[in-house]
């Protein structure tokens, strides 16, 4: 299966193929959907059999190459489209087909009735193509080629209701912020690829990092490769100062949401860093950037998801936040443990979103949490399956939220610093606050809709995706279980994982000496404090909601800065967008090209056009005039004859 | 040496094609269409046949055909393609059908004289790339002027006979120092081998023995008459005119071929008669065309018009050619070529879309438009697609151009400077701006217009014109190993030619 497991790439093209070509004559929503959920349901069940013939294999066999056909052979560059089955791409390709299956199932649902029923299902398999060319690429082009195509389906996707209205602008400005913003990332990743290309004269994977290890490279060319990669990865991930695209993704349809959030798309820089991580561990400066980066972004988006009414956007700003824990732990070496909080993110954030997405259809596309209330009654399942993923997210044992979150929380400590731990903890007390607050006010307390709405539970194709998703989120973390719980099996993830970060972590070398008491401290202070957040969070929205009001009202100025989000993306318009616009229009265009250059060039046609105009009165037609000059000539003439003699 | 004919079947198939068409009645205007289709898919075949039976292992010219002409000064009718030509040879066959079926019904005055100067800019064009003479090279060069001239004139919008005239003294202004140069280049050759020749093979061994002072006057007379072909900034604004006032034939054609022309001057020509002067001016040169990917983008991004906003990326889009051949190594001058082929089929296709929405709603203001995708799909999609193609959306032709060519300026020896790349690559940011802007100002929001509700689709016909340039879209962007061979030898003989003295000046 192994072998075959170019068919899991090219399946999810077919779906979109056929559903592009002929899905606006199929009509029927059955088949088209049958069609868009079946071929990722196959991609998954052949990376499924790829994954245990993998596991079958010895450890130092793991890794295969599966190649299809050359694509660029230009001097020394020579990539391919070949396909690269090991430990990392396998557990990014289940993640991506089996979260993203199940969202296409719930999709069914979900895009009932819409007149584009066809077109949602054919760009939704774009995108798991695309995906699954990033996650499985044996060379950066290619990863490249499924890195931009993830960027163009979500254009495609965040713009799906192009005649829609979105906040101020539309629908279609939410879909071309997302493009740009991740080519500015692209511009980054593509520099990164150049100075690897420089430096490695390859750009496949197994030659870059080999060559990594055997050359002899100077730590600034590797600082540089490494933040240029990064740069790429802060777009795709939607990490300072480039995440602004992400909050806006929200414009397309819920199921979207999930599929970039959770499954696809944001995950992709996260998955990128870890795949270079023997390029990271060369440049230690970055990883302590991506690190401080990542836990800023943490803390930066928790504490916007804070005061956010919008059900999604609330969801939004958790994603950014979340995300900025998997660099938290990319850049303190953690990189399986990034790994590991990126797989149980994609269950438990696409679980939320799937939720959201039930309560929003439930609302007849009503999204803000200030008119919910009491929903519980109507959507016991959605109810249900949105407490466990909050669970699940806050870090509430058993669930699998709190295994791979405290597992960075740890090395954060461990590998890094107080600073580091403590900011990371705080987040995690923010998390756990806001997450419940979308609880409380959606599915508990007094109904605050009218009349006109009656919720009610949404279809069992929409629910068993919510109710897989959950057990999921519930179990998802055992395979990682920290060595202090799990005695001699250690983590079963940790282990999967070791020989794709072997080399990496032995050029790294921290071995912090760090007692199992202190692990458990830390541990303990943590939970301890996302359960205080959740009671605190029912204290103020169930019990006593003027409190909430009172704090708004007596903290106005801070209030405002974070319901306006700090402003960003109204300092970007303004220092960058419009002196661009503005500039090109008002300087460029109607300055330099229409009235310096052409100027130049018209002057220099009118200069010609005058003089000749001038000469042309010579030519009068009078013949005396013409006998005259003549006459003065012969004149001249002989004076400078008798003169030189 | 024996002649082979298959290149003057070529060339003289679009002359006899155009004298027949003036045979014809001038009322019979189908039938002038379906002669002129017939002519110019004839043309496309014999250049297929050569394609098929060029050796990619050689990269000299090959399929030779000589026949003196003014013995005296030793000009003679020499003609061959080598991999380089070839490519553009193909994109020039392969482009004028489907300029001529897409003029079928927007061209409805004075058919025949169309179709006529249609055929004339094919041999016109033809002949620049086959001409192995510098003498017949310019003669074709310039011939070329006379059909374009009155394409725009005749068949193009309100302001057509400034743009047209405009663009004549522009690109004449530079030709006549090219001349200049030819012949000076040609008397230098008479005192190194002791004869008057033009013959661009035996020139290729004198260029780079003349003295580097007065080879720096003879690069920059040619590279100026190229630049303001191709064009580079700041010789560009001669072309918005021409293209928003050509018909959509002529801005086909125009972006299609003609602006290749300099490129191909450059390679042709600048690179291996000159290469110590190329090395010194490539910095310069490099300068001018980063200046070009930015500044033509971001001028592009500002447009009202469609067309405009076309043409304006035309300049971003030949600045990166521009910058693959002066960084003078493998990656990126076969990126250039590719490029070169890319932005033939994308702008090609853009100029096509623009003039099929042109034709029913004769207005090309973007603000006119707005929520069509709903009303004519079929449109939106293929505008989209064109457009992501040229934005370079990798599994498309654009990435694979503008790839190679920002890897390899990225490591070139010549310009030896990170940050013409670190520029460049900027302007993939501004492409997906302005593109994607357009786009969604045309195809997306609510309909503006009412009129735009009665907006029909895309017919079969415009269909058939759009469908092979996608294929070659895929095609380059899939495969593009399939071009690449063709002009690898070739690329690797013009860049020895330019390293050998590059070597020894390093040493």
């Amino acid at each position: 299966m192994i072998q075959l497991i170019y068919l899991s790439v090219i399946l999810p093209l077919l779906g979109f193929l056929i559903n592009g070509i002929f899905g606006s004559r199929i009509k029927n929503e059955k088949v088209i959907g049958t069609i868009g959920s079946g071929v990722i349901g196959l991609a998954f069940f052949i990376s499924l059999l790829a994954f245990i013939e993998t596991l079958s294999l010895p450890v130092d066999q793991r890794q295969t190459i599966v190649e299809l056909f050359t694509w660029l052979n230009v001097a020394s560059l020579d990539v391919s489209f070949a396909y690269q089955v090991d430990q990392l791409s396998l557990v990014m390709a289940l993640v991506v087909t089996g979260v993203g299956f199940i969202i296409h199932v719930y999709s069914i649902g979900y895009m009932h009735g819409d007149k584009g029923f066809w077109r949602f299902f054919s760009y939704m398999n774009l995108f798991i193509f695309a995906m699954m060319n990033l996650v499985l690429a044996d060379n950066f082009v290619l990863l490249f080629l499924g890195w931009e195509g993830v960027g163009l389906c979500s254009y495609l996707l965040i713009g799906f209701w192009y005649e829609r209205k979105f906040e101020k602008s539309t629908t279609a400005d939410a879909a071309k912020k997302a493009f740009i913003v991740n080519r500015i990332g692209d511009f980054g990743f593509l520099l990164g690829m150049f100075l690897i290309y420089m430096t490695f004269g390859s750009l496949n994977f197994n030659d870059v990092f080999s060559r990594t290890l055997a050359f002899n490279v100077d730590t600034s060319t590797f600082n540089l490769i490494a933040l240029f990669l990064f740069i790429g990865a802060t777009g795709k991930s939607a990490q300072i100062p480039l995440f602004v695209w992400l909050p806006d993704a929200m414009a397309g349809p819920t199921p979207v949401s999930a599929l970039i959030h959770a499954a696809t798309m944001v995950t992709a820089g996260v998955y990128m860093v870890a795949r270079c991580s023997i390029i990271y561990a060369s440049a230690p400066a970055i990883l302590t950037l991506i690190a401080v980066i990542g836990v800023l972004t943490a803390i930066f988006a928790a504490s916007i998801g804070l005061v956010q009414n919008d059900i999604k956007k609330v969801l939004a700003y958790s994603t950014i936040s979340q995300l900025g824990y998997m660099f938290l732990g990319l850049g303190v070496g953690a990189f399986s443990a990034g790994i590991f909080h990126l797989m149980t993110h994609a269950f438990f954030k696409a679980l939320l979103f799937l939720s959201a997405g039930s309560v929003i259809h439930a609302m007849h596309e009503h999204q803000d949490i200030q008119g919910y209330g009491g929903l519980k009654k109507y959507l016991p399942h959605t109810a249900l399956t949105f407490l466990i993923a909050a669970l699940a997210i806050s870090g509430i044992p058993p669930l699998s939220g709190f295994f791979s979150k405290d597992e960075i929380l740890w090395y954060s400590f461990a590998n890094g610093s107080l600073i580091l731990w403590l900011i990371g903890a705080f987040t995690a007390l923010l998390t756990a606050f806001y997450m419940f607050r979308l609880y409380f006010l959606t599915f508990e307390g007094k109904e605050r809709f009218g009349h006109d709405k009656h919720p009610h539970e949404s279809p069992k194709v929409m629910t068993i995706p919510l109710i897989v998703l959950a057990v999921l989120s519930v179990i998802g973390g055992y395979i990682g279980i920290p060595e202090i719980f799990s005695g001699e099996h250690g983590n079963l993830f940790h282990t999967w994982l070791a020989p794709i970060f072997k080399n990496t972590e032995r050029k790294l070398a921290i071995y912090g000496a760090h007692t199992h008491l202190e692990e458990i401290l830390l541990m303990t202070i943590s939970v301890a404090g996302a359960a205080l957040s959740i009671y605190f969070a029912r204290h103020v929205y169930l019990k006593n909601p003027h409190i909430a009001a009172n704090t708004a009202k007596k903290f106005k100025k801070a209030y405002n800065i974070l319901w306006n989000k700090y402003y960003v993306d109204e300092i970007y318009d303004a220092s960058v967008v419009n002196p661009i616009v503005k500039g090109s229009d008002k300087i460029l265009w109607r300055i330099a090209d229409n009235k310096l250059i052409d100027g130049l060039v018209n002057g220099t046609a009118s200069v010609v056009e005058v003089l000749s105009a001038k000469l042309r009165k010579m030519q009068t037609g009078v013949a005396q005039f013409y006998a005259l000059v003549m006459m003065l000539g012969i004149v001249i003439a002989l004076f400078w004859i008798i003169l030189s003699l | 040496m024996e002649n082979n004919y298959l290149i003057p079947y070529l060339l003289l198939a679009p002359f006899i094609g155009g004298v027949l068409v003036l045979f014809i009645n001038k009322n019979k205007e189908n039938l002038i269409r379906y002669f002129g289709l017939a002519v110019s898919l004839i043309v496309f075949i014999i250049s297929l046949i050569i394609y098929f039976d060029f050796d990619n292992a050689d990269g000299g010219f090959q399929f030779l055909y000589r026949f003196s002409w003014i013995e005296n000064l030793n000009i003679s009718f020499y003609v061959g393609v080598d991999g380089l030509s070839l490519l553009l040879v193909l994109l020039t066959t392969f482009l004028t059908p489907l300029t001529l079926l897409s003029s079928w019904s927007s061209i409805d005055k004075k058919v025949k004289e169309f179709t006529f100067f249609m055929l004339m800019l094919e041999l016109g064009m033809l002949g620049v790339f086959v001409s192995l003479d510098m003498f017949l090279f310019y003669i074709f060069w310039e011939a070329m002027l006379i059909p374009m001239y009155f394409i725009i004139g005749i068949w193009g919008g309100k302001q057509r006979i400034y743009a047209s005239i405009k663009f004549f003294i522009y690109t004449m202004f530079g030709s006549l120092l090219m001349l200049v140069a030819i012949i000076w280049l040609a008397v230098y050759a008479s005192s190194s081998l002791g004869y008057f020749t033009t013959d661009l093979v035996e020139l290729y061994k004198v260029g780079p023995t003349v003295p580097k002072t007065i080879q720096n006057y003879m690069f920059l007379a040619f590279a100026f008459s190229f630049a303001i072909k191709v064009p580079l900034f700041p010789l560009h604004t001669w072309l918005p005119d021409a293209h928003v006032e050509a018909p959509t034939a002529g801005s086909v054609i125009l972006a299609g071929v003609l602006l290749k022309m300099g490129t191909y001057g450059l390679l042709r020509f600048c690179l291996p008669l000159f290469p110590q002067s190329s090395i010194s001016f490539a910095p310069a040169i490099s300068v001018l065309a980063v200046i070009g990917i930015i500044y033509g983008a971001l001028v592009a991004m500002v447009q009202k018009d469609m067309k405009k906003l076309v043409a304006y990326s035309s300049v971003a889009h030949l600045g990166f050619v521009v910058l693959g051949i002066f960084a003078m190594n493998l990656e990126a001058v076969q990126g250039a070529v590719i490029q070169m082929i890319n932005h033939g089929l994308s702008t090609g296709a853009l100029f096509i879309l623009v003039g099929v929405i042109y034709e029913r709603t004769h207005t090309r203001e973007i603000s006119e438009y707005g929520g069509i995708a709903k009303i004519v799909p079929i449109y939106a999609f293929a505008l989209l697609f064109a457009s992501l193609s040229s934005v370079g959306l990798p599994g498309l032709n654009g990435f694979i151009g503008e790839f190679l060519i920002l890897l390899g300026s990225f490591k070139s020896t010549v310009l030896n400077n990170i940050w013409f790349t670190v520029f460049a690559a900027s302007g993939v940011i501004f492409a997906a701006v302005y593109l994607l802007w357009m786009y969604q100002r045309v195809a997306f929001g609510e309909v503006k217009n009412p009129m735009m509700n009665e907006l029909k689709d895309m017919t079969k016909r415009e269909m058939l014109v759009l469908l092979p340039i996608f294929v070659f879209i895929v095609w380059i962007g899939i495969y593009p190993s399939t071009f690449l061979k063709v002009s690898e030898k070739t690329v690797r003989n013009i860049l020895e030619q330019v390293e050998t003295p590059h070597k020894a000046e390093l040493k």
